[in-house]
């Protein structure tokens, strides 16, 4: 952890200048720590810094794990638009936007998803009733996590 | 003097700061949440504390779990970046309680401008205009407010700051369902519920001006225009502000100075304006009693390092500045590069980038904390990094900017890239001087 990066920007800004008047395109910089790739992209050029290409492949293999969420025939799952934390309602202490057994249209709001501090309003995408509510209020969610079980009407 | 420094933030405003704080001969200590031990930050950092779980509230956001961390890195101060703790006043009195140094302004002045009704207060005190208004603790009282200033209102977290909780009203229907969802952002993110209603003034700029004080002198480093928004969150930044009348301009700085002076004011801060285009009258708004998100466009024009300004104060410096030495020259830009999708209206997009290129070349900077094979958690804010640029008048940082963002690539989480090429066509920002009105009316095409 108490690795220094070699080059600052202006080290870099200044590699760039020099690439600049050189016919070179790109240079490439990999040490055990840090790879760079200086590139010529249109008219100028762009820098891109990687720092563990081991970890980088482990996490495209995680983000690339569907979830296999089972919705009961006849029925019609409530999926979470983005990732983040899944509310029952609107504030702490405030009844449920929607609770089991109560009617929905397209544009109901039946909770809420917090993600990087934004409030996202989850719509129940189809008329029906709330048949269960499969996820505990406050709980960190995946993007696509079922929420809700609705029959339709 | 400042020996060993801990850094309460994360992203990008983390990594500025170790850079200084390495330049100045100090050693850094970042305290990063369990999500963040493995981000660039943390890597370049000379030390690596961790302050609690992912979730802000039980690592950026504890008091407790921040200065516990300080304490067991032995860290003599600590810079609080922005936003998370950054101008809460029990934390720099848990701070001082515990013997450190807090990068930031005295408490009497974070208590006199963290809350926008004692700002409001004191900015009259000083003798600024402001807008008329007035605080609402439920939504009887809101619509008191907004019926007595008339429609259309502002909402905004009496504790709030960069655009949090912030929602227009324009219509009465409209009332009750903003104040729930105002109420709950301000409660998220800042933990207090209490929010604020305004006149909303149709055609304003936001003009901000950045001071620097050390508690018995102020000085100002000129203006920034921070007009282009998507609902009270900033978008563009520029420096100067542009197409101001010279002595409207200077009256804007010299009341930024007078509140500063009137403070007593120590360290960084920045007092905010909303200027009316047509006229350029000005009313005052509020202090940041903090770094900046958009500070790097006053740094490229001045050629200040305003981290190392607040450094040097808090250590106990006298401000080496005068205001004559601050002589600003050519012309910024910033444009803030968010992980969220401009098409699917800003939805945030959390996730890992699978390629991370960004612009370089003269003039051109970009603080960021995205590498290849970066992480967006989806905990915090969507500030991926800012790219700046520098010409010598503001056509030139047009065309600067315009040619940086045709280098830049970002593959694998949805950016705001496309948002800012969208706002570099368009003629009204080629023009300069637009309102906060801007982005309503900018073509998607």
């Amino acid at each position: 952890m108490t690795v220094e990066l070699p080059l600052s920007p202006e080290d870099v800004n200044e590699i760039s200048t020099i690439l600049d008047g050189s016919s070179y395109d790109r240079l490439d910089i990999r040490t055990s720590r840090f790879r760079l790739r200086v590139e010529r992209s249109g008219e100028g050029w762009s820098q891109e810094w990687s720092l563990d290409e081991g970890a980088e492949v482990a996490v495209a293999a995680a983000v690339s794990v569907t979830v296999a969420a089972v919705i009961p025939d006849g029925l019609v799952g409530v999926a979470a638009p983005l990732p983040g934390t899944f509310y029952h309602a609107p504030q702490p202490g405030a009844p449920p936007f929607v609770s089991v057994g109560d009617v929905v249209g397209p544009d109901s709001v039946i909770g809420i998803i917090e993600t990087m501090k934004l409030m996202n309003p989850v719509h129940a995408g189809c008329s029906g009733r709330v048949v269960d509510v499969c996820v505990d209020n406050a709980t960190m969610v995946d993007g696509g996590a079922i929420l809700m079980h609705i029959q339709p009407a | 003097m400042i020996r060993r420094l801990f850094i309460a933030n994360r992203g990008e405003i983390a990594f500025r700061v170790i850079r200084t704080a390495r330049r100045l001969g100090m050693t850094s200590i970042l305290g990063a949440s369990q999500a963040d031990l493995s981000s660039w930050p943390a890597r370049d950092a000379d030390e690596v504390v961790c302050v609690g779980p992912s979730p802000s509230p039980q690592s950026y956001l504890s008091v407790d779990a921040v200065i516990a961390a300080a304490k067991a890195a032995r860290a003599d101060a600590i810079h609080p970046g922005y936003g998370f703790l950054s101008e809460n006043a029990a934390f720099a009195r848990a701070a001082a309680a515990a013997g450190i140094i807090f990068v930031g302004p005295e408490i009497s002045s974070l208590e006199a401008m963290g809350d926008k009704l004692m700002a409001r207060k004191v900015g009259i005190e000083a003798g600024l205009p402001v807008v008329p208004g007035g605080e609402a603790v439920d939504k009887a009282q809101a619509l008191a407010r907004a019926t007595a200033t008339g429609f259309p209102v502002l909402l905004k977290a009496v504790s709030g700051g960069g655009g949090k909780g912030m929602k227009r009203v324009d219509r009465v229907e409209d009332l009750e369902a903003s104040i729930d969802m105002a109420m709950a952002e301000a409660q998220a993110s800042f933990g207090d519920p209490r929010i604020y209603v305004e006149r909303f003034i149709s055609s304003g700029r936001h003009v901000e001006v950045q001071v620097l004080g050390d508690g018995e002198t102020a000085i100002h480093l000129g203006t920034r225009d921070c007009s282009i928004q998507r609902r009270f969150q900033k978008l563009v930044e520029e420096a100067p502000a542009p197409s101001i009348p010279a002595d409207k301009r200077a009256a804007i700085e010299a009341a930024a100075v007078n509140l500063a002076r009137h403070l007593n004011y120590r360290g960084a801060g920045t007092v905010e304006f909303l200027v009316d285009a047509e006229t350029f009258d000005f009313y005052f708004l509020e202090m940041n009693a903090r770094i900046q998100v958009e500070h790097p466009v006053t740094e490229e024009i001045t050629g200040v390092d305003l981290v190392e300004q607040q450094l040097l104060i808090a250590g106990g410096s006298r401000l080496t500045l005068t205001q004559d030495m601050v002589q600003p020259d050519g012309h910024a830009i910033e444009v803030r590069i968010n992980a969220e999708s401009w098409a699917d209206d800003f939805r945030p997009s959390p996730g890992t980038a699978i390629r991370a290129a960004w612009p370089v070349g003269p003039g051109v900077r970009v603080d960021t904390h995205m590498p290849r094979g970066g992480v967006v958690p989806p905990f915090y804010d969507s500030l991926v990094g800012k790219l700046i640029v520098r010409g010598a008048t503001r056509a030139e940082a047009v065309e600067r900017l315009t040619a940086a963002l045709d280098m830049l690539s970002i593959e694998g989480i949805s950016t705001t890239a496309d948002l800012h090429r969208a706002i570099l066509r368009d003629p009204r920002f080629q023009a300069g001087g637009v309102d906060t009105r801007f982005f309503e009316g900018l073509s998607h095409g």
